[in-house]
């Protein structure tokens, strides 16, 4: 252990701690915008200066490693002063329209600048000048807000390998950017939205569809929302709740206070996902043939895939996600039970999601879905249309388009998707209703983990990962052939769902673990806990469906990939 | 450890065509696996790299002190006279791309430039206006 | 007889290479190229030794008959000729040539000139020694890092030595200052000298590969380097079981493409990975982790080059030269307003005034000295009542200035010390990286207010905004470059602030050099000839022959070609 002082303050840390994390440890916040826990520190911003007795220059409190008996001060004079002045360079070269800007309020930038109380920059000058980028579906890229702290680019290289952005040009004029003056959609972007969250600024957000839901609503439409698994552990905290508080309940009613005719469970579309999933994954295990099989719930993975490693598409399921399942379902079974006409339907998606926007404006999806609201834009909207959720009864989602098991509730995190299709699997290949259905080992944080189980002296190798990067090495794997998997679970966003790029910020790992959790419990209480016990996906495919993985389930409820060209 | 060859390919590439293309990018990315965006990135990083296309003739003005001091600042004014362009601009009929360099070694003799490669030294608008009207006969 | 003729850069951009020629077609001897001696205001240089030497300055296609006129008589050429031994030269004899000595002596390329002059004799030492004796051996020399900040050579090799595993050399040649290229003379002139060095760093560290990181603007030093290190693989002095001692060392050259920054030696590393050249955050220190990841020494052209004459002289006598605190000499390039420009080597501690004035000669064209800037753009500018201080690390530092990588531009009264600091903060700023936000936003709007200050924008309170930012920048930037990149600011505050007062208040530019501040009169010595109005490119002149002639200020661009032609002075800069 390591001895020094940080404001007077006797406080301890381990070998290569940074300043920055041992005195979060101790309750003292430094403020910081390029730092990120999950990225490299580079140590760019300089907003997290602090002063170092015997040290003449001040030192970022991100990448310095502590030193025994070093005294630190993390708000002296000099300190605040310095960083005051950081901040009124960066606001120089900001354009200052926080009123209009989609971050009001929940801007890092805007925060800091209100906390140091910055009532004025004395700094003037060129400034750089950016046209907006309006191009892509999921994502607005606003330079003008941009400060360059450089965790967006390195998300989308490091962690995401995308590269679809990228830091360009060089001192003053640096720019993140996709290559030369592209704009976001021309470039190889799969909407993940990972860039969004990593932003403290405005400089990139989320694409608003709040309007077009506002204006069906306030239209004689018949309107339908469908809420995915996750949204119910992470909508809370966009009205205070603790991280991790279950809010399904109130969601719903929500939903229906702000004028949706009908509430269905995206969760019902997951347990028919898994059924669907469960039963080309035996086909396909037991003649052996284009294993290992990668689940496909993920729309940002699928663009990946398409992208980098089109020769490998036939391994993907051709399931389609539970969102796609659902508004299929919506447009043709339910539409044909209430005769009305699908144009005369308007579904709204309530998605963790930035991707999920691009999704329902895929070619073969068209006529569908008609919007895709996030977490975020939901509660947006709900504040809007004064929607006085926190006090809000709970109530039940609309049926038949409402019932759940535990198998689909844990599809919001990473491992959920392959523990629910394991549970059903396992339980078709031996004939059994197995007691044994918790997969513990693929809960964690890890982004590769492995889960193993032998049925009929068969040995099933499960995988699962999270972030593309993740993904990118097992794809590897499999184009060399030495994958040794059998089923893999990708999922794009660090966490599953529950990290995804339209989710309530902040998103850290300490947030995504109560998440977790709360999706868990839910799983837990859940009476029935496996897809293929859910009653309402069981009628809806004697009624409508036929068999499991049939002709009509296959139109309905299955897909096909395509070859993409990226730069 | 294929992006350490990076840097030499660019300059391959900058020297074989005058600047690097996208298609060269796009090209050099399907060789190396080395992102599109990092290519660009670096391409746009180093100063001795163009991503547009450059004039025939190359002027670079010395920019060190020694021909600041002696008036560098006096040449690219009267290249500005003669050529209508600024430094990091090229002429409309694609003949004169202006750039500044760091010092070229000609200390005792500024102001200087490098006109394709080529020293000239002791520079004023008269001697200007004769290397100029000879490029463009 | 022996017929040299400098042809580094500076010589050939000198016109040294017909010269050459014309030698070697006319005389039936030994005519070869050699390196830069260092007098570049006497380029190009031929040197023709027979039983006496005859040293011959600024020679040019047009007079190069002279001396092979005087060669075929057997005479020396008067005319020509500046010394028959250049320590009898006002330039030289203040100098001390240790790490130069070669320079413009030898043919670069040869290894076996290199070696009659005691080249790699320091390897032999070094050899004959355990590793670890030798790193003791640069510890005790007092050798200092000569590229920045002077850290202990021998202690940054120690830490490395220790490690296991793969480790790298670099040599840092990424000599980006504007106005600084000693280390170019070093490696066109007398390569195996720091290629001799960075073997002997092998030896001792345990490194087995090296990478000598260059400009690309410096296609003759790269080229130079190329055949020199083809050279010392052939001689087995590079390659494998070097010398038969059993250790290897593969050595390669990597191009720059334009990045001062990349003289950072975190940005360097990252720019030899093929990455953007931005500086990474220190700790880790590269030789901790470094190139690939592993431990790496960063040493420049210069301390390479010092290595190898400590191996040779050894560390004691070495340690002789200097002061207490730093040993050696230093190589220095001495440019700007200054009568003999060039490069010269000096012992640590040598008074600035000497260099100015004994060896460089003060300042040309009766121009009286204003200020010394010091250490290139992250230097500071010293004035005249300070040049007692003695050449090393600290005490140039509490000027406000850095000995850096040695260069020193000399500036006279006719220019104006703001336009000075706005010329190196344009060039840092053009320069910074942009990663961290003070260098990136805060060069910005220090340029920008020195840029309003010249051009009679500034007001009052500006000067104490600049202060500010510029400690700003100094004590909040993530590399040396940013970090530096205020002290020409901070020391022309320090030393000139009444220059910048009278920009602001005045509206006056004292020494006449910020054009904006700056206004053309014809004063009552006008003869009325005229000749100022036929030069006058925008018709600002007007008048009557034989008359007093008047300048429209409205018309006039200041464009100065008046004011070079009067021919009776009539014409006043105000």
């Amino acid at each position: 252990m390591i001895s020094l002082k940080i404001n007077n303050i006797d406080v301890k840390g381990k070998e290569g701690d940074m300043i920055l994390d041992v005195a979060k440890r101790y309750g003292i916040d430094i403020p910081h915008f390029c730092k990120n826990d999950r990225l490299e520190r580079i140590g760019a911003c300089r907003i997290c200066v602090v002063e170092a007795k015997g040290q003449q220059k001040l030192i970022a409190s991100c990448c310095t490693p502590i030193r025994e008996g070093m005294e630190i001060n993390t708000h002296s004079r000099r300190v605040m002063e310095a960083r005051r002045t950081n901040m009124e360079l960066l606001l120089a070269n900001h354009d200052l329209n926080c009123v209009t800007c989609k971050k009001n309020l929940s801007c890092k930038l805007q925060r800091y600048a209100e906390e140091m109380m910055i009532d004025e920059i004395t700094f003037s000058g060129d400034k750089r000048l950016y046209e907006v980028d309006h191009s892509s579906i999921s994502i607005r890229r606003d330079n003008n807000k941009c400060i360059l702290c450089g965790q967006c680019t390195r998300i989308c290289n490091d962690i995401q390998t995308v590269n679809a952005i990228g830091i360009q040009n060089r001192g003053f004029h640096n720019k993140i950017a996709p290559p030369f003056g592209m704009n976001m959609h021309e470039s190889a972007c799969v909407n993940c939205g990972q860039c969004v969250i990593a932003c403290p600024t405005g400089a990139l957000t989320e694409k608003s569809d709040i309007q077009g839901v506002i204006d069906a609503l306030r239209s004689d439409k018949f309107l339908i929302a469908q809420t995915a698994p996750s949204i119910r552990a992470t909508l809370g905290e966009c009205f205070g709740m603790p991280p991790g508080t279950p809010v399904t309940g109130k969601m719903v009613t929500a939903l229906r206070e702000a004028g949706f005719d009908k509430v269905f469970d995206t969760d019902l579309a997951a347990d028919i996902c898994i059924i669907e999933e469960a039963t080309e994954f035996i086909k396909r295990f037991k003649e052996n043939k284009d294993l290992p099989l990668i689940t496909t719930c993920c729309p940002a993975w699928i663009k990946f895939g398409e992208q980098f490693f089109f020769e490998e598409l036939h391994h993907m399921s051709s399931c389609r996600s539970p969102q796609a399942i659902m508004a299929s379902l919506i447009k043709t079974y339910y539409a044909e039970k209430i005769g009305k006409k699908p144009e005369d339907i308007v579904l709204v998606d309530i998605m963790p999601c930035t991707a999920k926007k691009f999704e329902i404006k895929r070619p073969e999806f068209t006529g569908e879905a008609d919007f895709v609201l996030t977490t975020v834009e939901l509660g947006k909207l709900f504040k809007l249309l004064n929607v006085d959720f926190i006090n809000l009864e709970e109530s039940d989602f609309d049926n038949p388009l409402g019932e759940s098991t535990g198998a689909a509730a844990i599809f919001g995190h990473t491992g959920g998707v392959m523990e629910a299709a394991l549970r059903t699997a396992a339980d078709w290949l031996t004939g059994e209703d197995l007691k044994e259905i918790d997969y513990k080992k693929i809960r964690s944080m890890d982004t590769l983990k492995e889960a193993e189980l032998t049925i009929g002296g068969k040995q099933i190798k499960a995988c699962v990962v999270h972030t593309l990067g993740e993904a990118r090495r097992l794809l590897e794997q499999i184009r060399q052939g030495t994958c040794p998997y059998h089923f893999i679970e990708i999922m794009a966003c660090y966490g599953g769902c529950i990290g995804g790029g339209g989710q309530p910020l902040p998103t850290d790992k300490e947030r995504l673990i109560k998440r977790t959790k709360a999706l868990i419990d839910e799983d837990e209480h859940k009476d029935i806990r496996k897809s293929h016990h859910n009653k309402s996906a069981i009628k809806l495919y004697k009624e409508y469906l036929g068999d499991f993985g049939g002709k009509k389930a296959h139109k309905l409820l299955h897909t096909e990939y395509y070859k993409r060209d990226y730069v | 450890m294929v992006q350490d060859l990076l840097l030499p390919i660019l300059k391959h590439e900058q020297k074989k065509s005058g600047y690097i293309s996208e298609a060269a990018i796009k090209r050099i990315s399907i060789q190396t696996g080395i992102p599109v965006s990092r290519i660009f990135g670096v391409a746009t990083f180093y100063s001795m790299f163009h991503t547009k296309p450059q004039g025939k003739n190359m002027i670079e003005v010395c920019h060190g002190p020694s021909c600041h001091l002696n008036g560098s600042f006096n040449v690219l004014k009267s290249l500005y006279k003669s050529l209508k362009i600024k430094p990091g601009e090229t002429t409309k009929d694609k003949k004169f791309s202006l750039h500044t360099c760091s010092c070229i070694g000609c200390c005792d003799k500024g102001p200087a430039m490098l006109l394709n490669g080529k020293q000239y030294t002791l520079l004023d608008e008269t001697k200007l206006k004769a290397i100029i009207k000879k490029c463009r006969s | 007889m022996r017929i040299t003729v400098g042809l580094a850069t500076c010589g050939i951009s000198a016109g040294g290479i017909p010269v050459f020629e014309t030698l070697k077609k006319e005389l039936d001897c030994k005519v070869e190229k050699v390196g830069c001696i260092g007098m570049c205001h006497n380029e190009p240089i031929v040197t023709v030794s027979d039983d006496k030497t005859y040293i011959y300055g600024n020679v040019t296609k047009d007079n190069v008959d002279k001396i092979i006129r005087a060669v075929k008589d057997k005479k020396p050429c008067a005319e020509l000729l500046i010394a028959n031994d250049i320590n009898e030269l006002e330039f030289y004899k203040k100098q001390k040539r240790l790490v130069t000595e070669n320079c413009g002596v030898i043919n670069p390329l040869d290894l076996d000139q290199y070696k009659d002059a005691g080249g790699y004799s320091g390897l032999q030492n070094a050899v004959k020694l355990q590793p670890e004796q030798v790193i003791q051996n640069i510890t005790d020399s007092g050798l200092r890092g000569r590229g920045g900040a002077g850290f202990p050579t021998g202690m940054k090799w120690k830490f490395i030595s220790g490690k296991k595993g793969k480790k790298y050399l670099i040599c840092n040649g990424d000599e980006g200052d504007p106005g600084a290229f000693m280390n170019r003379l070093v490696m066109e002139s007398d390569p195996f000298k720091m290629i001799e060095g960075m073997t002997i760093g092998a030896y001792a560290t345990g490194a087995d590969e090296g990478i000598i990181y260059t400009r690309a603007e410096y296609p003759l030093a790269i080229q130079t380097l190329e055949i020199a290190i083809q050279t010392a693989y052939k001689e087995n002095l590079l390659g494998k079981d070097i010398l038969g001692k059993g250790f290897n060392f593969d050595l390669r050259i990597q191009k720059g493409a334009g990045a001062f920054v990349c003289g950072e030696e975190t940005a360097l590393i990252n720019s030899i990975e093929g990455k953007r050249g931005s500086p990474r955050p220190r700790p880790p220190y590269p030789a901790e982790k470094g190139l690939y990841g592993k431990p790496t020494v960063v040493n420049n052209v210069g301390t390479w080059a010092h290595v190898a004459t400590i191996m040779k002289m050894g560390a004691k006598e070495y340690a002789k030269i200097g002061t207490a605190k730093t040993k050696g000499t230093k190589v220095i390039c001495l440019t700007g307003h200054i009568k003999r420009t060039g490069v010269i080597e000096v012992p640590i501690g040598t008074k600035l005034k000497e260099i100015i004035f004994d060896i460089g000669g003060g300042c040309p064209d009766g121009t009286k000295f204003k200020a010394l800037l010091s250490g290139g753009p992250a230097g500071g500018c010293i004035p005249e009542d300070k040049l007692d201080t003695p050449l090393d690390f600290e005490p140039l530092q509490e000027l406000g200035a850095i000995m850096g990588s040695g260069g020193l531009v000399v500036i006279n009264d006719k220019s104006c010390m703001v336009d000075v600091a706005k010329y190196f903060m344009n060039f840092t700023q053009e320069e910074s990286c942009g990663k961290c936000t003070p260098c990136r936003e805060g060069t910005k709007r220090l340029l920008e207010m020195l840029q309003s200050i010249t051009r009679g924008a500034g007001k009052p309170g500006d000067i104490e905004k600049i202060e500010k930012l510029s400690n700003f920048v100094r004590d909040n930037s993530l590399c040396g470059l940013g970090q530096n990149a205020p002290n020409p600011i901070l020391s022309t505050l320090r030393y000139f602030r009444q220059e910048y007062d009278a920009h602001i208040t005045d509206k006056a530019c004292p020494a006449k050099a910020c054009l904006d501040l700056v206004s053309y009169h014809i004063t009552e010595h006008c003869k009325g000839c005229g000749n100022c109005e036929k030069h006058c490119p925008t018709k600002a002149i007007t008048g009557k022959l034989k008359e007093r002639f008047f300048i429209d200020q409205e018309k006039c661009i200041k464009c100065g070609v008046c004011f070079e032609n009067c021919a009776f002075k009539a014409i006043e800069k105000r």
